[in-house]
Order: C-alpha cells, then structure tokens, then sequence
C-alpha cells in the first residue's frame, strides 16, 4: 500500500481514528507520519491537545486540497481580509484569528465543520435578541416549514393548515418589520 | 492546629464541593460553559494587548451599568495581579483552566461570592460563562448561565452568524458554544469492570467520558466526567437533556452496581472500605494516587452505610484539597513532591479527626 500522503512511500503506518463514532482510516509512511508528528504523540503527555488533534485533522483535508489545487494548476491561498489569517495558519493553529474568517474560509469550513459536528451545519439554538426580531421570526417560519412539511407526509391536514396559518401570519409579521425599519 | 485547619476549609471550599444537591450519592457536580466572543475585536488567537484590554474594559463597563442580581456582585480577578499559586488553586477549584492561568494576556475572571459562577475573561474566547453546580442539576446551571448571558448581551454585541450561530476562536465549540458537563463517582461500575464496555457506547452517542483527575486514560478516584462533545445542529435545552438522560441511565448502573457488590461480595467489600479507612486515618506519607483510592472507598463506604457518621463531601473536598496548589498554600510556602506526600497525609488525617470531634461534640 502506498502512502495516502505523499503517494511514493509505502505506507507503513496504519491507523483508524474514531470521531463521533465516524470511522477514518489512514496509511501512512513513516516521514509523512513524523511530520504530522502530533497525530501519535498522544501518550507522550508534554504539550498534546485537541488543537493537535484538529490541526491533524486538517492537514490531512488540505492535502487531499492541495492535490486538487494541483491538479486545477489553482495554487491561491485563502486569506481572511479582517485579521489577515490565511486557510493555513488555521490549519496549523486550529483556531481562528476573528469572527470574520468563518465568512473568509466559509467554503473549505463547511467539510470540516460538519465532520467536526456529526454532519450539522446548521445553528439550531439560542439566538442573540439583539440581533434583532428578524432572525428570530426567519428562524420560526423555517421551523414552522419543517413542522408543516411533516405533518403533509402524516397526512394530518387540519394541523397542517393551521400551521401554514402561522406561517402566513409570521411572513406578513416579518414584512412589517422590514417595512418599518426602513 | 484544627482551628486553622477548618477556617482553611472553610475559605477554600466552594459550593459546589458540598455533597448537595440530587443524586449527589453518584453525581457529585453539574456544570455548563458557554462560549462567546464581541463582535469587531479580534479572537484571542491573534489579538493584541490592546484588544485584549478592550475586552476587560466592555465587560467592566457592563457591571458598572448594573449588577447581576441573582448571585450577588462578581468580583473581578485580573490573573496579572495573582501569584502564581493562588492561580493555581483557583485552577485545582474548577474556577479557571489552566490555560487562563498561564497564558491568556490580559487574563481575568469574575466570580460570585459562592464560586457558583465563574466567567473567564480573554481565554481561548473573550468570554466563557461558567455554572457550577453540586449533584445534579444540569438543567438549573443552564438556566442560570442563560441569564448571565442574557445580562451580558443587553449591552454587548456579540459575533453571531445565522448559520452557525455563535462564534468561536475553535471551530469545535461553535455553534452554541454549550458544554455541560457532569462529574461522577462511579465505584461500583469500576469494581464491576464495567467502564470499559460503556465509555465506547457513551461516545458513539456523541458524548465524552473521561478521569479528571489523573492522566491519560486513568481516572483517579473513581470519578469521571461525562459530557458533550458535539455544540452545532442541536438546541442548548436538547443538549442538555441528552447529556441527562445518558447520565440518569449511569446513576442507575451504578447503583445495580453497588447492590449486585452488596450481594455477592458484602465482607469484602466492607473489609475494603474500613482498610481505605484506616490508611486514611493513620498514614503519614500518602501519594495522590493513593489518598484518591482510599477517599473513593471510604465515600462508597458512607454512601452503603459500611460507615457512620462521616460527612459525605469528604471525597470532593480532599480530592480538591489534597492538589499540589491547594496544600502549598496551606503550608504557606512551596512544598517538594516527598513534602507534599508528608503534608496530604497530615491533613487527610485532621480532616477525619475533626469529623470524630464533630461526632463525640
């Protein structure tokens, strides 16, 4: 077996890591394996954290995109324009430099935001009610939209036309509002 | 001798080492962490000194406009003006992590009169709104980290996006930046080798069992932390509930686990408790490791009425107590591993003397 890294080597390390009972294996060669260091180092104790962890997770994405990249002839680096942080500084760090680059890098996050989350992409709780009733009423009328598509595939028509009620009455809210904030 | 002892228990406790609280016989505390950041300042990654005191300065501007009535007054610990090991011991409480102790620039953290609240200020986020609760009661802390955050956000904004909802410097708390949190004492399942077949079964629901105490995979003291590992997709409330639910079921193992031990190995079992005891009571060298062991058996031991007459809380307030930090302050100075040893052992001792004292009194 080659290495999945370098794709010259044989892989001579294999492992399988578990996340959120998902399932990922890698086959490694022993200098791809040393400069993803951290990945083993977990019972050494000095200095390991989930950040290694992550960053290990990351890089292994950034390759399969680097190979992409290559094959594209693509070799531009994402940069977030509010703290200048590039996709990977991220990788290396684990963290973000503001708030701004989760719109900066939203398209390579998404994969591993939803790897990262048993496949979730969406926010489904509390929200700031200084963000204003917009989010808020917007959030509703989607909830209510799932609700309502249920209740279609149930065949409960009666609740399901009340609930298309709400929703009406939620949107005429919402238009309102937007009216009046103008 | 026992006077001081006891004031310095009586300062250093918090509320949440108190064997209070449901089900406090297995879950010794609840806690919840929320995680949230100001909008325009940048993520403590990359900020600089200046943001870093920005942040100090909205969030006394805030408790300068009007308090937070519920738990009284924070008071505000800026981690510059700490030694090193009063840092330590607010670290050995479950008040602050280590990392805000050593690394955060412009460091602090508010805390409430009981220690019930501890919000950190500038660590991996600007802010992390912690709850700690003794015995269970998950739903409680929510509720009350709800309102502090409630509080917070009248006059802070903070960086929030409506897909991913709120933001943090790690990509692994985004979302609702929610982490409950239990801590469990779970003897009979460890006697009964049962932790190995339900610590897989506990992460395939997305959640994490892990010691506290102790490194690596030990959990020192039989006790464990069980919490979330997922923060985006589900509601703070469903997150929560999960977590109860998969904690309720262990509350129910365990005490199957301590009737079937009950049943089939009464004598030794009891023969264990009153051994731990005795270690406990007469040692004058005792490592960590050890003094933990011996506290799990003797508070399994109350818990089954092998033992009378001594306080539950004694495993949450010596497994605390007995800290590197905690008993180098109570020595007034720095203290050698060997001394450490030497000085844990004397104080495990006076601690049960007062308890025989309070008993005979």
């Amino acid at each position: 077996m080659v290495c999945q890294e370098c794709n010259q080597r044989p892989a001579t390390l294999h492992f399988t890591k578990i996340m959120n009972g998902e399932k990922a294996e890698f086959h490694l060669c022993e200098k791809c394996a040393q400069e993803h260091g951290d990945m083993f180092m977990i019972n050494n104790g000095s200095g390991f954290s989930i950040n290694n962890l992550l960053s290990g997770l990351f890089n292994i994405d950034t390759s399969y995109a680097n190979n992409q990249a290559q094959l594209n002839k693509q070799t531009q680096v994402v940069q977030c324009e509010q703290c200048s942080m590039t996709f990977p500084q991220f990788v290396k760090v684990g963290k973000f430099g503001c708030a701004h680059c989760y719109d900066s890098f939203r398209a390579q996050l998404r994969p591993i935001i939803k790897r990262l989350h048993s496949g979730n992409w969406n926010h489904n709780g509390k929200i700031p009610t200084r963000m204003g009733g917009d989010i808020h009423l917007k959030k509703q009328i989607e909830d209510l939209k799932i609700t309502l598509k249920e209740l279609i595939t149930k065949e409960e028509f009666e609740k399901a036309a009340e609930t298309r009620d709400a929703i009406r009455q939620l949107e005429k809210e919402m238009k309102n509002h937007l009216e009046g904030g103008e | 001798m026992n006077l001081s002892l006891e004031r310095f228990i009586n300062q250093a406790v918090s509320s949440w080492m108190s064997a209070e609280g449901p089900d406090s016989d297995i879950v010794l505390s609840s806690r919840i962490r929320l995680a949230r950041n100001i909008k325009q300042v940048n993520f403590p990654t990359i900020f600089s000194h200046d943001e870093a005191k920005r942040v100090i300065d909205i969030i006394k501007a805030r408790m300068e406009k009007s308090t937070f009535d519920t738990y009284g007054d924070f008071s505000l610990l800026q981690m510059d003006d700490l030694q090193p090991l009063q840092k330590r011991v607010l670290m050995e409480k479950h008040l602050i992590s280590p990392h805000l102790a050593e690394n955060a620039s412009h460091g602090a953290c508010l805390l409430t009169e009981n220690e019930e609240v501890s919000i950190m200020l500038n660590e991996e986020d600007h802010i992390r709104i912690q709850c700690l609760f003794p015995g269970f009661q998950l739903s409680e802390a929510l509720e009350v980290a709800n309102q502090i955050d409630d509080w917070l956000e009248t006059e802070i904004d903070y960086a929030y996006d409506e897909q991913v909802g709120y933001l943090t410097s790690c990509p692994t708390n985004v979302g609702t930046g929610l982490r409950a949190s239990v801590m469990m004492h779970l003897p009979g399942l460890v006697l009964t080798h049962q932790m190995n077949r339900i610590i897989p079964a506990i992460n395939q629901l997305g959640l994490v069992v892990r010691g506290i105490y102790g490194e690596g995979s030990e959990a020192l003291g039989n006790i464990f932390q069980v919490s979330n590992q997922i923060t985006l997709g589900k509601s703070e409330e469903d997150i929560a509930e999960d977590l109860k639910s998969v904690v309720e079921q262990l509350i129910s193992q365990e005490r199957s686990a301590r009737e079937a031990l009950a049943k089939t190995s009464n004598i030794q079992l009891e023969d264990r408790v009153f051994r731990s005891y005795g270690i406990l009571s007469n040692s004058r060298i005792i490592e960590s490791k050890e003094a933990a062991r011996c506290l799990s058996d003797v508070r399994l031991g109350i818990d089954m009425d092998y033992l009378q007459g001594i306080s539950k809380n004694i495993l949450n307030e010596l497994m605390v107590l007995t800290q590197p930090g905690f008993l180098q302050q109570y020595a007034g100075g720095p203290l050698r591993p060997f001394e450490r040893d030497i000085r844990r052992a004397s104080l495990i001792r006076e601690r049960l003397k007062m308890e025989d004292q309070e008993l005979g009194g």
